[in-house]
């Protein structure tokens, strides 16, 4: 059978880089003595503990489950070990609870996720929930709970499986493509099954010809015509999930909306594996490829389980060439966030571990006026204007800035970029963001807070007018009205000027 | 000399009701200053800015008794707002005023709480529930973080704690 | 842990390279202009290059800004030799200088430096000397090749204002452009001037330093404009080769009109732009008093940036409209 495939156009945005030469072989990995697994991996709230210090956890075993009502998703055991501690951590962008494992060496499953021959009989709640147990979250870094995504009656007709991978030096997903690609279409039809949608795209970045190669045969051998394959150019960030979609359906993601209110949700390609894993072997989401690239003596990607110290990783990967002058970044160059040292812990969203060497990473150049060249706005994604959203935040014009879209922006980084003035606009954005939701909150709280000033006002006013109406009960029956209604007046008087005065 | 001054009077005319027109026909602003200004203000009720409350502040402001840079609770864009509704130069917040911090609120510290229910009577948002001798507790989404508690407790019970949202928008 | 954000990567484009591509792309037309009117250029652009830097300086230093950085970023020089380009040769220095003032200390440095203008500051620099002075800077001496076949050194119209001025004496086009002063395609030694300053845009499009949205829509507009006059009218309406290559057309195509300061922010708005300058170029050397109006039009033109700029936003990703 033949599989549709369709070559997508270099977009009018975006910056274009030459990622070739990233290596995307698949290195083995020992297993580390101690793991530390925080609880917050995940958009969300934390997942709550369900194992206590001194416990024997096996391989898979639940940790903690999703926090009840709220968005999250639970945490597993990655290896087989005695629980150390369970206590506030630094982790890779965020200090919280984490659990410490060391390892007994056994490796030995916990058998409470059964495995499924033939996951797709079974019905699409029990898959749904399956993935909500199995902490499933999208592995392309964002983080998000796969199960809310998988939503049946969301008027989701189309499946991206999204192997873009567009930030330059990142091969995680070209390594997953090219050795687990059984693994990741099982797990693309289990989402169908789910979703009720009738076409999958699996996208792929113009480059990788092996995992191209891998996944044409694939489908050949599955014959199932609701896939097709699309190629995108390597350009950032084709593969952010707005711009994926509409690269692909042409439709977007409506301005203040959720992705699936375009008809169509990205999966990242481990994600789908990561599906699949869990429903035909029982293995919850307890490991991911890493890529471990940059200043390292043997760049690979690396099956990491979560947990695992980046000092691990790095060892493996041979060391540092390079020790001098270290930086570590967990992402790729474009988005990923710098990391204090490589003690920190591999989460469910490190696809990348990037040592830069130095030449790679720009000297700290004194930032320039904006001079408008628009360079800035021909590399936006989301078609804004960082020139003039500038202008705006610099004037800390807040409507200006909402009305130039600064909600829409998703801060990939691409003005900063190619910025001639070296202005830092992304993290300038972040931060009247951050302002504009304050302003936002504190005027809802200024209307509520001015419904209850009234309604006290009202309800003062009229106990006052009881007390009143009280002491002119009393003293009617006295012959001097006039001096009665005087004392009234002192008292209402007094009153009133005891409750204005806050000292 | 007779058709320099025709023109200049026909040009005057033609302005003149176009402008009429116009102001005739754009939406009118029925709101009265006041409730402009005031409804700008965080209705805290705080005082920090030394009037009894956010409408006789804004009383002060219209009189030109206070400066519009008083308003702590409202930080640096409720000034910039009032600058541009009343047209004068827009200004920083007073730090003699204190310091702008949004979104806080007060907590009881319910072992330390003796009840004696002076905060309730100082809440302006009647935020804090309770009755003599029971603890008392602050509800959250009610609390301005006006401080207007603080002073009338006994035992220093209450402090103001940073309110940060948990998430800021699902991703 | 150095407090890096990300991106990490930036691009190795900076003010200062960008300045310093428009400064080599100006090369061909300053020698050439240098060729055909003689050393009178240079002493115009070492004399302006010197008043725009110290005037930089000072006023840098006025507004407690620092000094180095400002100067490093070349954008001075930029409009020392745009100025020098656009005025004529050996003026004395006084003069360059009341331009040169006009240009960075009202035109650049009143509205807040570099990135804040609202005008082109060459164009100001230029205007202001030519209605202050007239008799000194709307007159250019007879071009002459290398000053070899130099006929007479003193001054003579430029070929736009003979046209003109020949133009309303009743004589036909073909009569004017068979005189001296004319050559293969435009006016003598212009026509260089123009296909020089062509060349050097031509390179800062490939180079990415300039879009193709203003000097592609403003010399389309200009060349359909005098071709739909020309085709009717030719006897009595310049051709449109003569009009794209005469007086400053290809310098402000290329150079003045694509000044992202001044100029409109979306890629709609820099074609509104350039149709508007050629608009106003074409309307004021056809029916003006000057006879070359391109420095009004960029001006007029800054002038409807910040209403183009509003009318042109991009549609935002997600949303149904432009912003407003």
């Amino acid at each position: 059978m033949r599989v549709p495939l369709s070559k997508i156009a270099r977009p009018g945005w975006g910056i274009a880089f030459d990622t070739r030469g990233n290596s995307a072989d698949l290195s083995a990995l020992s297993l580390p003595e101690r793991v530390c697994v925080p609880l917050q991996q995940h958009i969300g709230s934390a997942a709550t503990p369900v194992v206590k210090p001194g416990d024997r956890v096996l391989t898979g075993q639940p940790l903690a489950r999703a926090a009840a009502n709220r968005l999250g998703a639970a945490v597993h055991a990655p290896l087989a070990g005695r629980v150390q501690a369970i206590a506030r951590q630094p982790g890779p962008g965020r200090t919280g609870l984490a659990v410490s494992i060391e390892s007994d060496g056994t490796d030995e499953r916990w058998p409470g996720y059964t495995a499924h021959r033939d996951p797709l009989r079974l019905s699409t709640s029990a898959l749904r929930s399956a993935v909500v147990q199995g902490g499933i979250v999208g592995l392309g870094g964002a983080t998000f709970p796969a199960g809310v995504k998988l939503n049946r009656g969301s008027g989701v007709d189309t499946l991206i499986l999204n192997g873009v991978e567009c930030e330059p030096v990142i091969s995680c997903d070209d390594a997953l493509m090219r050795t687990d690609v059984d693994a990741m279409l099982l797990g693309a039809q289990i989402m169908l099954r789910i979703l009720e949608a009738d076409s999958c795209i699996v996208a792929l970045k113009d480059g990788m010809a092996d995992a191209l190669q891998t996944v044409t045969t694939a489908l050949q051998t599955l014959a199932d015509d609701r896939f097709s394959i699309a190629i995108l150019p390597p350009v950032y960030p084709a593969g952010g999930e707005a711009q994926l979609i509409e690269l692909l359906t042409g439709r977007e993601i409506p301005a203040g909306g959720l992705p699936w209110d375009s008809g169509a949700i990205c999966q990242n390609v481990a994600t789908a594996a990561a599906v699949a894993h869990l429903l035909r072997s029982g293995e919850p989401l307890i490991s991911r490829i890493v890529t471990v690239t940059g200043a390292v003596v043997a760049p690979a990607n690396f099956r990491v389980r979560i947990g695992t110290p980046i000092s691990h990783l790095i060892a493996a990967a041979g060391g540092y060439t390079d020790t001098s002058s270290r930086q570590l970044i967990m992402g790729g160059p474009m988005m990923g966030i710098e990391l204090p040292d490589d003690s920190l812990p591999v989460v469910k969203a490190t696809n990348c571990i990037y040592v830069p060497t130095i030449d790679e990473l720009p000297a700290t150049a004194a930032e320039l006026p904006c001079i408008r060249c628009g360079d800035c706005a021909t590399a936006c994604p989301a078609h804004l204007m960082p020139q003039l959203l500038l202008q705006a935040q610099a004037t800390s014009d807040t409507e200006r800035m909402q009305s130039l879209g600064l909600q829409d922006c998703i801060e990939c980084g691409c003005c900063d970029y190619v910025c001639p003035s070296k202005i830092p606009l992304t993290r300038r954005f972040v931060a009247a963001k951050q302002e504009l939701w304050d302003i936002a909150f504190e005027k809802r709280r200024a209307a509520k807070a001015r419904e209850r000033i009234a309604a006290r006002t009202t309800r003062q006013q009229r106990q006052q007018q009881e007390q009143a109406d009280q002491l002119a009960a009393q003293t009617h029956n006295v012959s001097d009205t006039d001096t009665a209604h005087q004392k009234l007046q002192e008292l209402l008087q007094r009153t009133g000027a005891d409750r204005e005065d806050p000292s | 000399m007779i058709t320099a001054i025709f023109i200049l009077a026909g040009i005057a005319l033609v302005v003149g009701l176009g402008l009429t027109l116009v102001n005739r026909t754009l939406p009118q602003n029925d709101q009265s200053p006041l409730d402009e200004l005031e409804a700008l203000l965080p209705a805290t009720q705080c005082a920090q800015c030394g009037y009894p409350g956010c409408r006789p502040y804004a009383e002060a402001i219209l009189a030109g008794t206070a400066d519009i840079n008083r308003c702590a609770p409202g930080g640096d864009a409720t000034v910039t707002a009032i600058a541009r509704l009343l047209g004068r130069h827009t200004a920083t917040v007073d730090p003699a005023y204190g310091a702008y911090q949004p979104g806080h609120v007060a907590v009881v510290d319910e072992a330390a709480c003796i009840g004696c229910a002076l905060c309730i009577a100082a809440c302006p948002v009647d935020a804090i529930v309770g009755a003599h001798r029971y603890t008392h507790t602050v509800i959250r989404d009610e609390c301005t973080g006006c401080k207007l508690c603080l002073p009338p407790c006994p035992v220093d019970c209450i402090s103001i704690v940073p309110l940060r949202p948990a998430t800021r928008q699902a991703a | 842990m150095s407090g890096r954000h990300a991106p990490h990567w930036l691009s190795r484009n900076t003010v200062p390279l960008t300045m310093q591509r428009v400064i080599i792309a100006l090369a061909p037309v300053t020698l050439c202009t240098l060729l055909w009117f003689g050393v009178g250029v240079i002493s115009n652009l070492l004399l302006l290059v010197l008043f725009c830097a110290a005037l930089e300086a000072a006023a840098l230093t006025l507004r407690q800004r620092d000094v180095r950085a400002g100067l490093a970023d070349c954008s001075a020089i930029v409009t020392a030799l745009l100025l020098g380009l656009t005025l004529p040769p050996a003026l004395p220095w006084w003069l360059l200088l009341v331009a040169a003032v006009f240009a960075i200390a009202l035109a650049k440095h009143v509205y807040g430096g570099l990135g804040q203008n609202p005008f082109n500051p060459a164009m100001v620099g230029y205007l202001a000397v030519l209605i202050a002075f007239p008799d000194d800077v709307a007159r250019w001496p007879q071009p002459a090749f290398a000053g070899m076949d130099q006929v007479d050194a003193v001054s003579a119209a430029t070929p736009l204002d003979s046209i003109k001025m020949q133009l309303n004496q009743m004589r036909t086009m073909a009569e004017i452009t068979a005189q001296p002063a004319f050559g293969l395609l435009a006016g003598r030694g212009w026509e260089w001037i123009n296909l020089a300053a062509l060349g050097g845009g031509l390179w800062l499009l490939r180079k990415q330093v300039i879009s193709w949205h203003v000097p592609g829509s403003m010399l389309l507009t200009l060349a359909a404009a005098y071709f739909l006059l020309f085709a009717f009218t030719p006897a009595t309406q310049p051709s449109p080769v003569i009009g794209l290559l005469s007086g400053g057309t290809m310098l402000a195509a290329f150079f003045i009109a694509t000044d992202p300061v001044s100029g409109a922010a979306s890629d709609t708005g820099k074609i509104i732009f350039g149709i508007g300058v050629a608009l106003f170029c074409f309307g004021m050397r056809t029916w003006g008093a000057y006879p070359d109006g391109i420095a009004f039009a960029v001006l007029l033109m800054n002038t409807a940036v910040p209403l183009i700029d509003r009318w042109t936003a991009p549609r935002i990703y997600g949303h149904r409209e432009r912003p407003r």
